[in-house]
């Protein structure tokens, strides 16, 4: 068996087997839609993206060389999916912004925040607020360095395949990664000083 | 902090991904480890950093699933009723 095809028979697949289909979808489903929400920010438009790109994995897959493996194909259509849809989102509200997003892709800006929260109970981790907060980071930054960090950070993609599926070079897939992990520091800095000032307090 | 050392501090900036995910160069990393022995905003800001992708990767660890109805919806869309069972 093919080492790309991950314990599926590629050649039931793209016969247009629809048992074999169905494993595949089960199996990918998940991260799919996870990718999905955690891009768009909501559950309708996650489901919308999980649908089309499994829609057009079928469509496609005779035509699929195995260059890389099935899951990072699907990753890369997913990804293609969701920045499609952010971009058609956009234009129905605002036409200038992904434009000034792209301009401030240039440059990593220098650290701001330089108060030291690790020390933090693990318990302010944990809550509700703090994974919120979170979520709500991702969701702030710019499209082409979240679909980076969720692919890597959250799906656990290699640089290698997190570039496979974004068309991008290895060095491309590290400087946005760099860019998205100290934005998310900056967010995550900003609101736990605040926290570690409020215990001080007590 | 003095002029040099803020440069130093921007120069390192670009190494700080890779360093927190252990696939820094051995020379890249004992230089930046020199550096950080001296400097304690860039020793916060890379504790700091990797406490960040810590949290996202633990808030991430839980199994990816789909909720059932977008499943059924899924393979209804997908013409897999058949295959619809668990």
């Amino acid at each position: 068996m093919d080492e790309n095809s991950e314990g599926f028979s590629l050649q039931a697949l793209q016969a247009g087997d629809r048992a074999e289909f169905a494993r595949l979808v089960d199996r990918y489903s998940g991260p799919i839609y996870r990718l999905a929400l955690k891009m768009l920010g909501n559950s309708s438009d996650a489901e919308d993206v999980l649908q089309n790109t499994f829609l057009k994995a079928f469509q496609h897959l005779p035509a699929f060389e195995g260059r890389s493996s099935l899951s990072t194909w699907l990753y890369r259509i997913a990804s293609n999916e969701a920045l499609m849809l952010i971009r058609k989102r956009r234009r129905e509200v605002n036409l200038a912004d992904a434009e000034a997003e792209d301009e401030q892709d240039a440059e990593i800006s220098a650290p701001v925040q330089l108060t030291d929260w690790c020390c933090l109970p693990e318990e302010e981790f944990l809550s509700d607020e703090s994974q919120d907060l979170l979520n709500r980071a991702v969701q702030r930054l710019p499209e082409r360095l979240r679909i980076v960090f969720i692919l890597r950070d959250l799906q656990g993609l290699s640089i290698q395949e997190a570039g496979e599926a974004l068309g991008l070079s290895e060095t491309a897939v590290k400087t946005r990664l760099l860019r998205a992990r100290l934005r998310l520091r900056e967010d995550l800095s900003a609101y736990y000083a605040e926290r570690l000032g409020e215990r001080s307090k007590k | 902090m003095s002029a040099s050392d803020k440069s130093k501090c921007e120069s390192l900036l670009g190494s700080l991904s890779d360093y927190v995910d252990g696939s820094l160069s051995e020379d890249f990393c004992a230089e930046l480890e020199r550096h950080l022995a001296e400097c304690q905003d860039c020793r916060v800001v890379v504790d700091t950093l990797r406490k960040t992708v810590y949290l996202y990767h633990e808030n991430a660890s839980e199994p990816a699933e789909v909720p059932d109805a977008v499943r059924e919806r899924l393979f209804r869309c997908l013409n897999l009723d058949d295959y619809a069972k668990h």
